[in-house]
């Protein structure tokens, strides 16, 4: 419904005067693509394994052309000294918690959690972000106008910007190795990571396993999933041994990302039914009151 | 006889101390502007990856949209409800629209990161963005506020095109151009008249949508899903305010007497205005028991008080106070609180109710950020001025041989 009633609006408000140059509906991309495939792929990352090599982030930079230093300087572990996020000229970054009482510290890796019902997608102005059928959210910088909605609709901050770039910045994030799994290559990350502490798979498979190492090892796991049911779901899952929220995972509800919006915007141009009853009410209200001035004039 | 007020140009000295100073405010403005585009955002704004809008969207294209609502709530009641007491303020609701939202454009290419792509929303579609509804309809707007300026310029020039040197030979096309303006503008302009009020109606609430899809990232006070009511509301009701404030002060700027008599009656309007946004805003509270954040004394429930207290309780009461509404000072003071407690409720929506899960940096706009939001206000007033010493806008008393043309657009509505 969208689609169609966005086309007879901008068709319509063309016509009813904005003077707006429409290239013909042809040309115009359609919504942005938003498949949510049964078969879509995901990562289950079990933190408890996880050794804080940072090999992820290096492979990760190489394959997606930042510089990536050598792979030696990637076992300095005084980078955990205080937490990282991922940015423009790193899309993935691995943190260490360290309780008092435990022997061993917690990794974590952190990246785009490719929602299954993405704010990113839903919210972009042009439709530069799409999800596609592997699972993956994907980004089109030549679409791109650079407002950085995307920066703010995204419940887990992902998105990075390059602000430093004058003439041609992107949108940073997390691709899921889009280039790679379409050759039937693994992402990087889950290819280098020398403990498997990264499972790559498909989506609804890696929730059978998580439910099994669960019941496995009980003492090992906090008994849940974090991006099972995360905004209504995400492509890359985390088993930890203890709370998400002491591990700094955002605590989100289940409700898809998007939330509302979407239905107040699908509300306010349902088959462009409100805009243009407006339009006829007011143009009745102005019909009589000039004919009541008239009116009144005339006597 | 008062009656016969009329537009025309205002005939005094462009220059004034305050024009000096908004000169140096706007040529400021203009050097960190080049700053911007040579250097990138990064090198003049504190905008990070935590907080990617600072004050170029929070307060040039949040405030200034819901500022600039004087053109479409005037032209609402001047044009469809007739009322042709009030085409005198019209006009120049009109123009601070049309500079209004010609900025707010212009400071969005100064956001965008890919500017030159500004006009992607165009052919690139996503009708589930808030931003894009907002982007597509501020396009149009802005069109149509072009085009119900038009017959100022067909008044001002026409048979009067006298171009001088070589240009001279362009005269006879453009006095053509300018009759076969006036011949289609006339009989179709009601058309843009009512678009420009419902594409008003639709981004002015669409900028309430905006923060929506933030979903956790906006406090709850602000976050609600009335919000989109809660704009187009606020907007209304500053409309008028902001006329008022326009009209007293432009008058003072320029000597002239205020008309007060429809300044007044146009401010009976704002105080029920405003009781029916505060209702939304206490009624949206009491549903979403949002009211347990303001036990907390946190710079968020101190805002919002600020907000509501300062920006509509107040004004409200004044507004339904006679004694208020006939004296020029208390009118002003009342109108001013209005677009403070607007101005707030944006800021507040967009940057200060805005709490992403990691910070580490609080986000506080730069000096050139602001440098260039204000070079934006002092170029918009300045422009302001400008336009009514050339155009006919500010209504005036007409002596006989005075220099206003007779035309038929005197005090023309759509469909005069």
């Amino acid at each position: 419904m969208g689609k169609q009633s966005r086309r007879d609006f901008l068709k319509k408000a063309g016509i009813l005067g904005a003077g707006l140059a429409v290239t013909s509906p042809r040309e115009a991309s359609a919504a942005p693509g938003n498949i949510l495939s049964e078969d879509r792929m995901g990562v289950l990352v079990d933190t408890t394994v996880c050794i804080g090599c940072r090999r992820c982030e290096y492979a990760c930079k190489k394959t997606h052309d930042l510089p990536a230093g050598n792979l030696m300087d990637y076992d300095d572990h005084s980078v955990f000294s205080k937490m990282r996020r991922p940015y423009d000229k790193a899309l993935t970054v691995v943190n260490e918690y360290k309780e008092p009482g435990e022997t061993l510290p917690t990794h974590v890796k952190v990246q785009c959690m490719h929602c299954d019902k993405p704010a990113c997608v839903s919210a972009c102005i042009v439709g530069a972000f799409s999800k596609v059928e592997s699972g993956a959210i994907i980004y089109d910088a030549g679409i791109c106008i650079g407002c950085r909605y995307c920066m703010v609709a995204c419940p887990f901050q992902i998105p990075a910007y390059e602000y430093g770039n004058a003439l041609t910045p992107e949108v940073k994030k997390c691709d899921f190795c889009f280039n790679r799994t379409e050759e039937k290559l693994l992402p990087a990350c889950v290819e280098i990571c020398p403990v498997e502490a990264l499972t790559y798979g498909r989506r609804r498979d890696l929730l059978t396993l998580a439910e099994e190492r669960i019941a496995d090892n009980p003492d090992r796991y906090y008994n849940y999933t974090y991006g099972k049911n995360e905004v209504g779901g995400t492509s890359w899952m985390y088993l930890n041994a203890r709370e998400p929220a002491e591990l700094d995972f955002p605590k989100l509800g289940d409700k898809p990302a998007p939330g509302v919006s979407e239905s107040i915007q699908h509300g306010i141009f349902a088959y462009f039914v409100p805009p243009i009853a407006l339009y006829a009410l007011l143009g009745g209200i102005m019909w009589t009151a000039k004919t009541r001035n008239e009116s009144e004039e005339e006597r | 006889m008062e009656e016969f007020a009329k537009p025309a140009p205002i005939k005094k000295g462009f220059f004034s101390p305050g024009v000096i100073i908004l000169l140096i405010i706007a040529l400021n403005g203009l050097v960190f502007a080049a700053f911007r585009f040579i250097f990138g955002l990064g090198y003049v704004t504190n905008l990070n990856d935590q907080y990617p809008w600072g004050i170029w969207i929070g307060v040039d294209v949040a405030v200034g949209v819901a500022l600039a609502a004087g053109g479409f709530t005037t032209a609402a009641l001047g044009h469809v409800f007739h009322r042709e007491d009030y085409h005198a303020i019209t006009r120049p609701a009109l123009l601070t629209a049309m500079l209004g939202y010609t900025f707010v454009a212009m400071s969005v290419t100064f956001d965008l990161g890919r500017y030159y792509n500004i006009w992607h929303p165009m052919i690139y579609w996503n009708g589930n963005s808030a931003l894009f509804e907002v982007g597509i309809c501020v396009m149009s707007y802005v069109t149509v506020l072009y085009i119900e300026f038009i017959p100022m310029v067909i008044e001002r020039f026409k048979h009067r095109v006298n171009l001088r040197g070589l240009l001279s030979k362009l005269d006879a096309p453009l006095e053509k151009l300018l009759t076969l303006a006036d011949k289609i503008i006339n009989p179709t302009m009601f058309i843009f008249i009512i678009a420009g009020v419902v594409l008003s109606c639709l981004h002015q609430s669409s900028l309430g949508t905006v923060m929506i899809v933030a979903g956790s990232k906006i406090h709850p006070l602000w976050q609600t899903p009335v919000a989109p009511l809660m704009f187009l509301l606020s907007a209304i009701a500053v409309g008028f305010p902001m006329v008022i404030m326009e009209g007293i002060i432009s008058a003072k700027s320029f000597g002239l007497k205020a008309e007060m008599d429809i300044l007044s009656k146009l401010g009976r309007y704002v105080g029920p205005l405003l009781g029916v946004c505060l209702a939304l805003r206490l009624g949206d509270m009491a549903i979403r028991k949002s009211f347990v954040y303001l036990t907390d004394i946190n710079v968020y429930s101190i805002m919002f008080l600020i907000e509501v207290l300062f920006g509509v309780i107040i004004p409200m009461r004044l507004f339904m106070w006679d004694k208020a509404l006939r004296s020029k000072s208390l009118l002003l003071l009342a109108s001013c609180l209005v677009i403070f407690g607007v101005f707030i409720n944006r800021v507040n929506t967009y940057l200060v109710a805005y709490t992403p899960p990691y910070v580490f940096e609080k986000y506080f706009p730069s000096f050139a950020e602001i440098s260039i939001t204000l070079g934006f206000v002092a170029a918009e007033i300045l422009l302001f001025r400008a336009f009514v010493m050339i155009f006919p806008i500010v209504s005036q008393p007409v002596k006989v041989k005075e220099y206003a043309p007779k035309t038929k657009y005197a005090i023309r509505g759509a469909v005069s």
